[in-house]
């Protein structure tokens, strides 16, 4: 025990006082609020676009004379006596063979391009117009029209024990996504730093000193440990600092509209009836449990990086060079890399569907499937079996690559094969 | 001090070591010998309990090996490393608690040893600031630190200019006049002659010779005599079968002279000092090289 303390105090003081340390550290929170706030800022700028265009519109076939309807970013004035083309948005002309039956030819010309959403717009107004007229023309009288058109919004909330709670799939999914993002990202990270580690052990022939003072397994346990405890301190660092900038960012993104945490409360008591969108997203996002997915995704993080870092160890050891880990890279990272691909998609779509749930029983791809299904929730005896998985397989893995790990550290000259590896775990003494 | 009894390791498809013994004294140096691949390496790394031998005993103080009882062993392997971004003091400080000292205890060796071997200068920097021969010394020094009963030298004087390495065999000969028990795994046959009390010959997982260096000599002696003499011996003399002449320097003659068994040298020189004026006369004992060469057939 003593000396796993002693390497892991090595690992972890050696690394934290390296300068690309301290620069990620203090780094990384402020992309991290940047990724933040480039969220908040499209969810407003999506609502709160309150850019209004004027389209002047010359009609010839005489059919709009009363006017097109507006939405909520464009209007249109129809033949005006004032024709400077400069103070309007663009021009829309509609030709004089331009019928309700046979409507083609309508040209728009402006000195700036017409954006896709502007396009549909326009010719959403038109085809509404033309519509009208046409049923108008069947018989239909105009307040019957406009009393046809009604308006309903549905907003999601959730009920858990007991309490409504506003719930947003894209929410959760960003949420989710991001926290499985991170843990795949820092896996890879501490992953390879272990396997560089102990890459630089054996290839500068330090073991051969040290592994007279000190156990393979404690050697291993103690770099594995010492490194978890740098990216613990790095995550913790970042979430503290995060959570900080974010307080900061939070008022300075949404001043002028209301604090997203009393409208949340508003919403639940049933204050506020409809909710904008953007309300929406904010009393989501802070509705989530925190609690439940910090604790979730720095268990995730820890348990699903010694699980890989063992076996990155393990090849690291096999090998005489850092170069020649590649080839036993691939195998092992495959779970990582398909449960990425998997959380994308199959996750995200149906997070307690069979396949998500038997995924985050699996140790290999838990971390990150579990990880995407967090937000959605997910039920206790589920999370609890997952984690007592992840546990029992952090333990049976490590045990395993300390076994290739003990007869890999000394061996030296060929890179052996798998079937060879397989049979150092068996290996006596 | 330490006792291997009968150790034996196999590989998939190779012995490394078969039915091997040796026993080491506190006070002694034990020269362990053997071309590339004869099994020292193996032998030290079950000494060392890094690996386990199929068969066999290793004790060490009296008693079975185990755990507890390394950290009285200071083993300095063939292939040296250290970390490289490290600095000397921080190394230093890391192997020695490794090896079970406390801190205060560790920072007294360090400064005693640095002060000792002028390296006090180096404590701050990083190890690939050194030369290889500081770096050398630097595993040198964290190697005894601990104040190691059994000392395991592979190779301790490669990569030193002469002048360090004479320092380093100082330091070797102190350890043992302190009681070290010293086991020097090497190449050098000058410096086997020179340092070892004992040699123990290994070829092929194989113990072939083993006892007091000067004994083994005169083992594999060949009736082989030395002469120098002034004047000139031109008869041909009785029991020789084969002799060599040079002339040196000062006139006088160095004759190497193969005598035939059986013959008495004591008349052979009664037939020498009729002719010449004898200066010298020695027998020559094989050196160690020479029996090496000799038993295990290839070029060291």
């Amino acid at each position: 025990m003593r000396n796993i303390a002693l390497v892991t105090g090595r690992e972890y003081t050696s690394r934290v006082r390296k300068k690309s340390f301290i620069v990620m550290t203090l780094i990384g929170p402020l992309l991290l609020a940047a990724f933040y706030g480039a969220i908040i800022w499209l969810a407003m700028s999506d609502t709160q676009n309150d850019d209004k265009h004027e389209i002047l519109v010359v009609d010839e076939s005489g059919l709009f004379s009363q006017g097109i309807d507006p939405n909520e970013n464009l209007f249109f004035t129809v033949n005006p006596n004032d024709t400077n083309e400069d103070s309007y948005y663009g021009t829309l002309i509609i030709p004089s063979d331009f019928t309700i039956d046979q409507p083609n030819g309508a040209r728009y010309l402006s000195s700036e391009s017409l954006n896709i959403v502007e396009q549909s717009t326009m010719e959403n107004q038109l085809e509404k117009s033309i519509k009208e007229k046409k049923l108008v023309r069947s018989g239909l009288l105009k307040e019957t029209l406009d009393s046809l058109n009604t308006d309903v919004q549905i907003s999601a909330a959730k009920i858990s024990d007991g309490e409504i709670k506003e719930n947003n799939t894209m929410i959760n999914a960003a949420v989710g996504f991001a926290g499985a993002f991170f843990i795949y990202l820092f896996i890879f990270l501490y992953g390879v730093q272990v396997m560089k580690g102990v890459a630089e052990e054996k290839s500068n022939r330090i073991v051969e000193v040290i592994i007279s003072s000190v156990k393979p397994f404690d050697l291993m346990l103690g770099k594995i440990l010492g490194i978890a405890l740098v990216g613990l301190t790095q995550v913790l660092i970042w979430i503290g600092l995060s959570a900080a900038l974010m307080a900061i960012i939070t008022p300075l993104l949404t001043s002028g509209a209301m604090n997203p945490e009393d409208a949340a409360q508003l919403i639940q008591q049933g204050q506020i009836a409809a909710p904008s969108a953007q309300m929406n997203v904010l009393a989501a996002l802070f509705q989530l449990d925190f609690a439940t997915l910090i604790f979730g995704f720095l268990f995730y993080f820890i348990t699903g990086y010694l699980l890989y870092s063992a076996m990155f160890a393990a090849i690291a050891s096999a090998v005489d060079s850092e170069t020649d880990t590649q080839q036993f890279m691939f195998p092992i990272t495959i779970p990582l890399i398909f449960s990425i691909v998997v959380a994308q998609s199959v996750v995200l779509k149906d997070p307690n569907g069979d396949l998500a749930t038997w995924l985050s029983m699996i140790p290999f791809t838990a971390p990150i499937i579990m990880m995407v299904r967090l937000p959605f929730g997910v039920e206790n005896w589920q999370l609890v079996l997952s984690m007592l998985f992840m546990i029992f397989g952090f333990i049976g893995v490590t045990w395993l690559a300390s076994r290739i790990y003990r007869v890999g550290i000394l061996m030296y000259g060929k890179k052996p094969s798998y079937k060879e590896i397989f049979k150092w775990m068996t290996y006596k003494g | 001090m330490l006792s291997v009894k009968s150790v034996s390791k196999h590989y998939a498809k190779k012995t490394a070591l078969d039915q091997v013994s040796l026993d080491a004294d506190s006070g002694k140096i034990i020269g362990l010998l053997g071309p590339n691949g004869a099994g020292k390496t193996s032998l030290i790394r079950i000494i060392t309990m890094i690996t386990a031998p199929d068969s066999g005993e290793v004790f060490f103080q009296g008693e079975k090996m185990r755990q507890e009882l390394i950290s009285g062993i200071g083993y300095l392997p063939e292939e040296r490393g250290l970390y490289r971004k490290m600095t000397i003091l921080d190394q230093a400080m890391y192997f020695g608690r490794l090896k079970g000292l406390s801190k205060a205890a560790c920072s007294e060796g360090i400064n005693y040893w640095f002060e000792r071997l002028d390296m006090m200068d180096w404590k701050k920097k990083k190890l690939e600031e050194l030369s290889k021969g500081m770096q050398q010394k630097v595993q040198f020094v964290l190697t005894i630190l601990h104040k190691p009963k059994l000392l395991i030298l592979d190779e301790p004087f490669t990569g030193f200019d002469p002048l360090n390495a004479e320092i380093i065999k100082n330091e070797i000969i102190g350890l043992k006049e302190q009681g070290a028990c010293i086991l020097l795994s090497t190449h050098r046959m000058e410096s086997v002659e020179e340092l070892c009390d004992d040699i123990t010959l290994i070829n092929n997982g194989k113990v072939i010779i083993q006892g007091e260096v000067n004994e083994v000599r005169s083992r594999y002696k060949k009736s082989e005599f030395e002469f120098v003499f002034k004047g000139s011996l031109n008869k041909s003399l009785k029991g020789v079968s084969e002799r060599s002449d040079r002339i040196q320097k000062d006139g006088s003659t160095r004759s190497l002279m193969q005598v035939q068994a059986g013959h008495s040298t004591h008349e052979l020189i009664q037939d020498i000092m009729q002719e010449v004026h004898l200066l010298e006369f020695r027998e020559m004992l094989p050196s160690i090289k020479d029996i090496f060469i000799e038993l295990v057939g290839t070029r060291i």
